[in-house]
């Protein structure tokens, strides 16, 4: 047991606690930061001057015509900037661009007494563009040569070996459809001159410290003269790990140029129209099989669309290259990946960050060759998990607690009676031909860590005043995960407190600097990390206090329940409050700083080798759908999950973000289907989908009917604050499990044994489709049928 | 401002607030300027529900009832001397309302953006007067008799909904001495006749059909709302403005109600959940239609006039009201005509409604068809819109059909009546063989087109198969009208 992982007696980490904020979210009284408009006294506000082309040249920009609308006060161009005209780290994302890279960009920002006279403004600059050709699609940037960034491979064996050793030999391609993350808060930022000169900004991102530095980049101002500060956000799920900045950027430059405090707050349209997203990958493979199933082989070429600029893809693809194996040991593989550069937004991070796009690559090859290969999906995806510790993943990480995996299988078949209901469902079947069901079940590792090390740290700052009250501030941001929850619980959990008596402030660099983005699902590990870190050092300062007190060496000094008591001593326990008092008298420091970083971890980004990972989080799903065979309709009628959480920090926390990934995975895989315009037309390269009317979440009517999680026990981690483990991303790709029931559901309504291809999303349409596929075949000779997209070759075995 | 009218008053939370904004100011923006921001933007089309609010609306019965609707689309001069409750009136952080009791304890909130407005739509929900227990709930129901389509409009990213759901269902009955409950019993505040201008705009609801006509004669520009569903998205996203809005949706003769022997007429300005709510399920192909229609915060906003006077190929009471041989009675100064629905719709948005004419109501033919179905092909189950959507309309006798009438949405410019299709079954045997010739014939109506809703052959292909599905649901019925 490592003393991170070690609990304390009666800890308040474990306990079941609504989100610290429940209460303020359903009163209407939670702050988001749009919400501070009313506050702030001569608030300006911001509207861009949106480009309608893909690609295009600003030729002229004029301004004046803008001044001519009542109301309008300034408006920002690229002249304006003091520092560097840049949003983002990679310093390739102009933020007032000659150059227009994609449908919607923002050339220049009106400010306004109110919205209605910044949009009026925006309406009149005018601006002449010479159009330029735009790349639209992920094979338009494959043969025009598109690319950036690195393009790495992952390794390992000999894969023509593997091939040519193999039985049975698939190829295929296949696009993985991006997926908008829609927070329900649109990104916002609200930037001021405060009272001592500085620029503070409000701002809705899960990065307030590159925030800080990009604002303080445009502006050219040190970090130390810009504090960023995240009330909280409305959902971020990767899509404010970057993108928020550039509009902080904005808002502190209108501020600093006006003296007025400057809201940016973006429409959904806007939103939907200029943020990346979660990136299309499109792929092709070839997978070798021996004849008992055993995949011997396996090559990739993952192409990701990066859009305009890099942004996070560079990362994002390394996730996907280090997810490709999924649960499963692959002796020979080579798998390539490489940026496509197109003319659409700048994609980016989204939950699972490339992981369900590697992934869900490797599960539709599984679900589309079982039947090829006369097994079911479910005996395939077992026969090819990994075994041992010591069967490495392609780059060359030991995977630690395999036998979780094992375990959670067959936790999760047995738990929803999956062999029981396979039967029941057969016979329901039989006897209805319009209406189809089936169940399937897929399994889930995930890595925890950022792939790039240096991001693997995280800060704290407790402050403990001398009545005893505790205020505890991390570098994390909360944006519905409820980081705050488990930070509060933690460090309640290391001083010994009951949670009432911990608060949590807002996040803020002037409080923590230097952190990370709250991402990778990786909050909780490095924060509580540092808080416990800074509980940790308080509380021993106080062990000596309460040690002098209780007759005791500060090291059998306990604290528990708001109080210290000594171990084998008669003296009463000395409340918290009093003993705050005593050693603020006794001039000892009540406040700290927290520090910590994952240890470990080692990568490398040139060879592609290394344990990037400090653990795996496990999981798997048995999903049952009802497929109308009319349209293509379906219902997710049970879900049945068994994850590992490690030791939950905060159960009814856990259990949302399991459930909520779910849904959200689902609504990636089934449901939510971006379109671009990519036609030669005006409108080539818009966003089509770009409000909530036509680019659909799920709702309650793709909320499993039943839905059953479970969490896997005695699942300490010892590695990881409190024996918990990370719990933001893994769950999402756990619906994977409801795209191959459906693929099961549309070949039923074939004859037996047949495999087909269902595009993703599998909206009621491609569902429909696969039906049709499957009708089509005949029974005599199902796998003489070419699957669409699916190729096999039989080969005849070498030596035969 | 110039022309600056006076202020109106509008109660808020049991406080009287005066609304001084531009005309098209909407009512979620004017909340939130008044300081109460847990309303929240999270479309500005009435999609996901975070703006919804609840508002003192008539029972039908003389008192209250207590409705959510979408705080972004109408715009706020429309509720002059009306009562609105938000997330804040319901309750404070020190004294929960039971709905937010729930909702706080079982993780129904992550994020926490749209919880406000999840709250109103419930809270509406758990005052619904009859509401009531039952002893077993199914998919879309509690054993409390919450009815999970009153939460069809709001959207959550974060939780999947699993603990929304349990917060409703965990409900109880309303308790003795609550405020909000007892308010039902009293009458909802009457409209106020309004003309309200700032900026030179101007938004009026007139106190009567035949000034509501007198203005539209004298404005031609004028543009008559009701719910604004519709117009709240268009200024809402294409940032239209009209110099004059004439709100129609308080208007006594267009929100009639009337049975007789020969039809049912429903007054243009009533709402599809009061239409829902009246009817009770004696038209059955509407009581299929409502669950499908949009969600229930629209549906308490969007009137039966409204979905037809935009003239949308899209709406999708027409497919439904072309099956049932529906009539508009349109109203001019000079009187009212009847127009069978089927000769309504000239081109894309286009109609034969004349200017200076208002839809008054909407007349369905009695006795009703034996066999009847509506069939949405829609991407998401609850709260979306048609790819195509058809409504059936069906008389069989001996095993004949008798009298057929088919109306088709999304298809074409317009909606659409299916009539060779409806010729082609008339006179025939009700088999699959039947059936399966007309099916073919069906695919070939209309030229729906590809788009991000669905292509076009899977559009024709889901012509075909709904005659199809509703020959396979249907066919051991008879559907006599005796």
């Amino acid at each position: 047991m490592s003393a991170l992982s070690e609990l304390p007696p009666k800890p308040v980490v474990g306990d079941t606690v609504p989100h610290e904020a429940a209460v303020e979210h359903v009163t209407g009284s939670a702050l988001y930061t749009d919400d501070l408009v009313g506050r702030m006294r001569d608030l300006l506000h911001a509207y861009p001057v949106s480009a309608p082309h893909a690609h295009a040249r600003v030729t002229r920009l004029d301004t004046a015509p803008a001044y001519d609308v009542p109301g309008v006060v300034r408006v920002l161009t690229a002249d304006d900037v003091p520092g560097v005209n840049d949003s983002n780290i990679n310093h390739d994302e102009p933020l007032f661009p000659d150059e227009v890279m994609f449908y919607g960009h923002p050339v220049c920002w009106v400010l306004g007494e109110t919205l209605e006279a910044a949009r009026l403004g925006a309406a009149a600059v005018e601006v002449d563009y010479e159009a330029l050709p735009a790349l639209v699609t992920i094979p338009e940037a494959i043969a025009a040569g598109s690319f950036q960034g690195r393009a790495p491979t992952v390794s390992r064996g000999d894969v023509e070996a593997g091939m040519a050793a193999a039985t049975r030999v698939f190829s295929g391609t296949w696009e993985a459809s991006g997926q908008e993350q829609f927070y329900l808060e649109t990104q916002a930022s609200i930037a001021y001159v405060d009272e001592s000169g500085q620029i503070f900004i409000h701002s809705s991102t899960q990065n307030p410290s590159e925030t800080q530095e990009i604002a303080a980049h445009v502006l050219d101002l040190t970090a130390s003269e810009v504090t960023v500060q995240c009330l909280r956000m409305g959902g971020g799920f990767g899509g404010k790990e970057t993108q928020a900045n550039g509009y902080a950027a904005i808002a502190a430059l209108g501020a600093t140029l006006t003296g007025r405090p400057v809201r940016v707050r973006l429409s959904r349209n806007q939103d939907l129209q200029f943020t990346g997203k979660r990136p299309d990958f499109l792929s092709t493979w070839e997978a070798g099989f021996d004849d008992d199933g055993h995949l011997l082989a396996l090559k990739v070429e993952l192409t990701a669309d990066g859009g305009w600029s890099m942004d996070l893809c560079q990362p994002v693809l390394s996730r996907a290259l280090c997810h490709i194996d999924n649960a499963y040991w692959i002796p020979n593989i080579q798998a390539h990946g490489r940026i496509a550069k197109t003319n659409r937004t700048s994609h980016t991070a989204f939950r699972g960050f490339g992981g369900p796009q590697g992934m869900l690559l490797t599960e539709n090859i599984m679900g589309v060759v079982a039947p090829q290969l006369g097994l079911t999906g479910e005996e395939l995806r077992r026969r090819n998990f990994y075994r041992s510790a010591d069967q490495t993943t392609p780059y060359g990480q030991r995977v630690r607690q395999i036998e979780r995996m094992h375990q959670i299988w067959d936790q999760v078949l047995a738990d929803s009676d999956f062999a029981g209901r396979q039967r029941e469902i057969e016979e329901f079947n039989a006897t209805h031909e319009d209406v189809k069901r089936a169940i399937a079940a897929t399994p889930v590792k995930f890595g925890i860590s950022f792939n790039k090390s240096s991001m693997n740290q995280g800060g704290a700052l407790v402050l403990v005043y001398k009545d005893g009250s505790v205020l505890v501030n991390h570098g994390g941001t909360e944006m519905g995960q409820g980081l705050h929850t488990k930070m509060l619980q933690v460090a309640a959990t290391a001083l010994g407190l009951p949670l009432a008596k911990v608060r949590l402030a807002p996040t803020r660099t002037d409080k923590v600097p230097n952190t990370s983005a709250t991402s990778a699902s990786t909050g909780a590990d490095l924060n509580g990390g540092a808080v416990k870190h800074a509980c940790d050092q308080i509380r021993d300062r106080l062990a000596v206090v309460a040690g002098g007190m209780l007759g005791v060496p500060p090291a059998d000094v306990r604290f528990a329940e708001g109080t210290a008591y000594g171990l084998n001593s008669d003296r009463d326990p000395i409340a918290w409050d009093e003993l705050v008092h005593i050693a603020y008298l006794q001039r000892i420091q009540l406040h700290a700083a927290g520090y910590y970083r994952t240890e470990g971890l080692e990568w490398n980004e040139e060879t592609y080798k290394g344990s990037p990972f400090k653990y795996f989080s496990y999981g798997a799903a048995v999903s049952e759908v009802e497929v109308d065979g009319f349209t293509g309709a379906y219902r997710t009628r049970r879900v049945d999950v068994v994850h590992d959480v490690g030791d939950s920090l905060s159960p009814l926390i856990d259990l949302g973000q399991i459930e909520g990934a779910f849904v959200q995975g689902a609504g990636w895989l089934t449901l939510e289907d971006q379109r671009w315009d990519a036609s030669d037309g005006p409108a080539r390269g818009r966003f089509s989908t770009q409000g909530a009317s036509t680019y659909k979440l799920p709702s309650f009517s793709e909320m499993p009917e039943v839905f059953n999680v479970r969490m896997f026990e005695n699942a300490t981690e010892e590695g990881a604050i409190y024996g918990s483990k990370a719990v933001g991303e893994p769950p999402l790709m756990l619906p994977i499990s409801v795209r191959e029931a459906l693929r099961k559901a549309a070949a039923a309504f074939g004859p037996a044994g047949i495999s087909v291809h269902l595009a993703s999303p599998a909206t009621p349409e491609a569902v429909y489709w696969a039906i049709e596929d499957a009708r089509s075949r005949t029974p005599e000779a199902p796998a003489a049928q070419a699957v669409p997209a699916v190729a096999e070759r039989q080969r005849v075995p070498s030596g035969v | 401002m110039t022309d600056q009218s006076s202020a109106l008053d509008v109660t808020v939370n049991g406080q009287s607030h005066a609304f001084t904004e531009a005309a098209h100011t909407n009512l979620l923006d004017w909340l939130r300027s008044e300081g109460l921001t847990g309303a929240k933007e999270g479309c500005a089309e009435g999609e996901c529900g975070a703006c919804s609010v609840l508002v003192a609306r008539p029972d039908g019965n003389g008192g209250t009832q207590w409705t959510a609707v979408n705080a972004c689309l109408p715009p706020a001069a429309a509720f002059a001397g009306q009562e609105i409750v938000t997330s804040e009136g319901l309750g404070t952080p020190e004294s929960l309302h039971p709905v937010q009791q729930e909702m706080a304890v079982r993780g129904g909130s992550q994020c926490g953006y749209c919880t406000p407005g999840f709250v109103c739509s419930m809270a509406a929900e758990y005052y619904r007067p009859d509401r009531t227990a039952c002893d077993h709930g199914d998919s879309e129901h509690g054993e409390n008799g919450f009815d999970l389509h009153s939460l069809s409009g709001n959207l959550c990213r974060c939780t999947g909904y699993r603990p929304i759901r349990d917060a409703a269902y965990a409900l109880g009955d309303v308790a003795e001495g609550d405020e909000l409950a007892a308010r039902r019993a009293q009458p909802a505040p009457e409209a106020v006749p309004t003309a309200y201008t700032a900026d030179g705009r101007q938004f009026v609801r007139p106190a009567t059909l035949t000034e509501a006509l007198t203005v539209l004669r004298d404005r031609p520009d004028a543009v008559p709302v009701a719910g604004c569903t519709d117009w709240g998205v268009d200024v809402n996203i294409k940032s239209t403005r009209a110099d004059l809005v004439i709100g129609l949706d308080r208007l006594p003769e267009l929100r009639t109600f009337e049975e007789t022997d020969d039809y049912v007429e429903l007054g243009a300005a009533l709402t599809l959940s009061e239409i829902e709510q009246r009817l009770d399920g004696r038209i059955p192909l509407l009581a299929k239609l409502f669950p499908q229609f949009a969600s229930r915060l629209i549906r308490n906003g969007a009137t039966i006039g409204g979905n037809l006077g935009t003239g949308s190929p899209i709406g999708d009471t027409p497919p439904a009201l072309l099956a049932l041989d529906a009539d508009l009675v349109l109203t001019g100064l000079d009187g009212s005509r009847v127009v069978p629905l089927s000769d309504y719709f000239t081109g894309y948005r286009q109609t034969v409604r004349a200017p200076g004419e208002l839809i008054q109501s909407v007349r369905i033919p009695l006795p009703l068809s034996g066999i009847t179905a509506f069939h949405k092909i829609a991407k998401r189950r609850f709260d979306d819109i048609s790819s195509v959507a058809v409504g059936y309309a069906f008389d069989v006798a001996g095993g004949v059909v008798r009298k057929a009438r088919i109306g088709l949405g999304g298809v074409a410019a317009t909606p659409l009546r299916a009539t060779a299709v409806e010729a082609a079954l008339e006179g025939q045997p009700w088999t699959a063989e039947t059936v399966r010739a007309a099916a073919a014939l069906l695919q070939q109506e209309g030229t729906p087109m590809d788009d991000h809703r669905a292509s076009s052959k899977y559009r024709r292909a889901m012509l075909g198969t709904s005659l199809r599905k509703i020959f396979a649901e249907t066919a051991s019925q008879e559907g006599d009208v005796a």
